[in-house]
């Protein structure tokens, strides 16, 4: 009760700041050249009352307080303790909030941490992200309050959808908003940048760490939803083009080819207008992704409420910004590239350009995807669904030769650059195309693209790994990312290629066999937990090597709400994954079981941290 | 000149884009478009369940008459929620429902029917899916309401008692 009181107060409070800092801003701008001690308070005083706020709501999902709204509707006195601090943010109204707090704390942190960079340039940084933070001020307050009352109060609540009680999926939120929205302050800056004039080199240095930070999390924040969806949702796929998976793959496609073209800017100081452009589509692509995803113009997991006042909301606040920037955009950005540049078709400055407009095909592709049905429906009210084999058809080919530039670029010298002692370029392909096909031999299936896509992908990792011991410690960042992009597409096609699956209905003492593998039904257990009871089934999976696996997956009934999940078992090793999961058949006593060989899943995962902890590295990295 | 009109193209495009945004934001509630409405039935081969015999469209759907046809499966579990509601039409007597039976195996549909009980007075199967494709299904379950061969209205999802007040309300 209290907790609701105070939690909202809050919130008027930080809105009421956000206008203050309006005024202040304006004041500040025009008479002063240091920045006004007032506006560092208040923003601090606004981050306070956000953070006051979100932990009232924690507390009344903890206490499990029944009169407020959101906890009714997503809590229950049954769940552990941990599902009721992750319910917070897993509805719409927590997670809204929770997009609040990390908006308010990358401003402060914004102005903490900005040194060197002109006062007025911090200002006006400033003035667009408290647009951004009051319009969602607004947006919670009107139409999505996490503090509704309820009366009479009621003894229980409604709990929290089972699938959504996982500790993947509690952390999922946090991590992947820190990227998500976190892309906020580029747009900020680099909307206050333009309007100064004041896009070059230096500038360059400053937003690469946020443009860093924003990436890593993202980047992490997309790898944990996909193991989710790995165990969770038991298809045993973990990407399935979903809306919801497009629209946060759209900025970081978005926050890559931004990340690259900081690199030329810092460096050359040209590819100006890419950086503008890229940043404000960056965020202008995860607020259309939360429009999509929010407003049930889209159906998804993600999609907690359908109200169109919402949707209606988001939509006028997210062109609004789209017409500020595009104005900002033209109205003060004159292109200074014009100073007799040219670029000399082998420099590295050239492949990162290539490769960008490679980024922005496949953006497009998944934008597309994404939007395209809802534009064929309102125009001629047909309705298609887009599915993998769209994007695969149309992603795949333009990946070879997307990884050969990716492979080649860095090697390559800024400006100008010679085919001299670049021998060991064309003889690392011909390696890459011999070991491809002998890979490939024994399979009849597509295999011209297989091999060319394989070698191509075996060529960046022979490449980047040449790197690592040539260049020693030079752009290891760069190298580290690029070699756990191409242990990703390997380990992404050999997964496809290799994988193997095994359906059929068994019984308890049952067997199944076949020339591989033999499954042994060993026997039925049951398991009583606090929120939800299961049933265990123990099965022995064994070779003709010998090798045996035990593998136990599970049924579970949760209590509140009454919901059937199942729970898939998975024995990872370094080479393959084991997956099993059951299903029950009514009235029958057998179960549909579905096991399958999954090789180099567990590289995926790898090869994506190490993506990111090349981001990392470059983030920590001093300067030389 | 081109560096000035080319903000207002960019304007206009995007303005286009909310235009269409805010469209379907309209529609975004409605589930069950009824655009397909009078479209006439499709042509098809299939099996019957029980039997396993070949069976043709046109033996199925006569004329004059008035056709519920669900598309239902034994391990989706929305079908388990609609069908006491197509046991309460069934009794009522006033459609004839027809079912497809979706990517099923024959035990696990035919222990559901069991359980359950069998509102339909014709099952046929759709083991591979195709038959839904040509029926323009996006899943299970799935209900089209048929009269004189023409698809009179669709009903995605599970039905429920509106939906069954309102096809009530239709066949009358």
């Amino acid at each position: 009760m209290i907790y609701s009181l105070v939690g909202y107060y809050s919130l008027i409070i930080g809105l009421i700041i956000g206008l203050f800092l309006f005024y202040f801003s304006y004041k500040n701008f025009n008479n002063s050249n240091i920045l006004n001690t007032k506006i560092l308070s208040f923003s601090f005083l606004q981050l306070f009352f956000v953070v006051i706020s979100f932990l009232c709501l924690i507390f009344s999902f903890i206490v499990s307080d029944f009169s407020n709204e959101t906890v009714f509707n997503n809590s229950h006195t049954t769940k552990p303790l941990f599902y009721k601090i992750s319910g917070t943010w897993g509805n719409h109204e927590g997670s809204l909030l929770l997009w609040l707090l990390v908006l308010t704390l990358f401003i402060f942190l914004f102005l903490v941490r900005t040194k060197n960079q002109p006062v007025k340039y911090k200002i006006l940084t400033l003035v667009f992200q408290q647009i951004i933070i009051v319009g969602f001020f607004l947006f919670l307050i009107l139409t999505s309050n996490p503090f509704n009352y309820i009366f009479p109060i009621p003894t229980e609540g409604l709990g929290l959808n089972p699938i959504l009680q996982d500790p993947a999926l509690a952390i999922h939120p946090p991590i992947l908003y820190l990227g998500y929205v976190g892309s906020s302050i580029i747009f900020s800056s680099v909307l206050a940048a333009t309007s100064l004039k004041i896009i070059s080199t230096n500038w360059a240095i400053h937003i690469k760490k946020w443009i860093l930070i924003s990436w890593i999390f993202l980047t992490l924040g997309i790898l944990i939803g996909s193991i989710w969806a790995y165990y969770e949702l038991g298809w045993g796929g973990f990407w399935f083009w979903d809306p919801v998976e497009n629209v946060s793959l759209m900025p970081w496609l978005a926050l890559t080819t931004l990340l690259h073209c900081i690199l030329v800017l810092e460096k050359k100081s040209i590819l100006t207008s890419w950086v503008i452009i890229l940043s404000i589509a960056t965020f202008t692509l995860s607020m259309c992704g939360t429009f999509l995803v929010r407003s049930g113009i889209l159906n998804s997991v993600h999609t907690f409420a359908n109200d169109p006042e919402r949707g209606l909301f988001i939509l006028v606040f997210l062109f609004i910004l789209i017409f500020l920037s595009i104005l900002i955009f033209f109205f003060f950005h004159k292109d200074n590239d014009k100073k007799s540049f040219s670029f000399f078709w082998l420099s590295k400055e050239t492949s990162i350009l290539i490769n960008n407009w490679f980024m922005m095909y496949f953006l497009s592709v998944v934008l597309i995807g994404t939007v395209y049905p809802i534009f064929l429906d309102v125009i001629t009210s047909q309705k298609i669904s887009v599915g993998p084999p769209f994007y695969h058809k149309l992603i795949i080919p333009f990946l070879i030769p997307f990884l050969l530039v990716m492979a080649i670029g860095p090697n390559l010298k800024w400006i100008k650059s010679q085919l001299e002692d670049k021998i060991y370029l064309i003889s690392f392909l011909i390696i890459s195309i011999l070991l491809a096909f002998l890979v490939l031999k024994n399979f009849n299936q597509n295999i011209l693209i297989n091999t060319i896509l394989i070698s191509s992908a075996l060529y960046l990792f022979f490449i980047t790994l040449r790197d690592f011991f040539v260049n020693k410690y030079k752009n290891i960042s760069q190298n580290i990312a690029h070699f756990g992009f191409s242990l990703l597409i390997l380990s992404i096609l050999f997964n496809n290629l290799f994988a193997s699956e095994i359906i059929t209905n068994l019984k308890v003492g049952e067997i199944f066999e076949n020339s591989k593998t033999k499954i042994v039904f060993e026997s039925v257990d049951q398991k009583k937990e606090q929120n939800y009871n299961a049933i265990i089934a123990n099965f022995s999976i064994s070779n003709p090597n010998g090798e045996e696996d035990r593998l136990s997956p599970e049924l579970r009934i949760y209590n509140q709400p009454v919901i059937a999940t199942s729970e898939a078992d998975i024995k990872t090793t370094l080479m393959s994954d084991k997956f099993i999961v059951i299903n029950l058949v009514q009235n029958q006593d057998f179960f549909n079981v579905r096991y399958q060989v999954k090789p180099f899943m567990l590289w995926i995962w790898l090869s994506v941290i190490l993506i990111s902890f090349g981001g990392i590295i470059s983030f920590i990295k001093k300067r030389s | 000149m081109k560096n000035k009109i080319l903000p207002f193209i960019i304007i206009f495009i995007f303005g286009i884009i909310f235009v269409i945004f805010y469209k379907g934001l309209e529609d975004s509630k409605i589930y069950t478009p009824d655009i397909n409405a009078k479209k006439e039935i499709p042509d098809f081969n299939t099996k019957e369940f029980f039997s396993g015999e070949n069976m043709k469209s046109s033996n199925i759907f006569d004329l004059d008459k008035i056709y519920l046809l669900n598309i239902w499966s034994s391990w989706c579990v929305p079908c388990r929620q609609e069908h006491s509601f197509l046991m309460k039409l069934n009794s009522d007597n006033k459609v004839n429902i027809i079912g497809m039976n979706y990517k099923d195996n024959f035990k696990n549909a035919e222990s559901f029917l069991k359980e359950l009980g069998n509102p339909y007075k014709k099952i046929f199967i759709d083991l591979d899916g195709t038959l839904s494709i040509q029926w323009g299904a996006y899943g299970v379950p799935e209900s089209f309401l048929i009269y004189n061969n023409e698809i009179i209205k669709k009903y995605i999802g599970p039905l429920n008692q509106e939906l069954v007040d309102e096809i009530n309300l239709l066949i009358k």
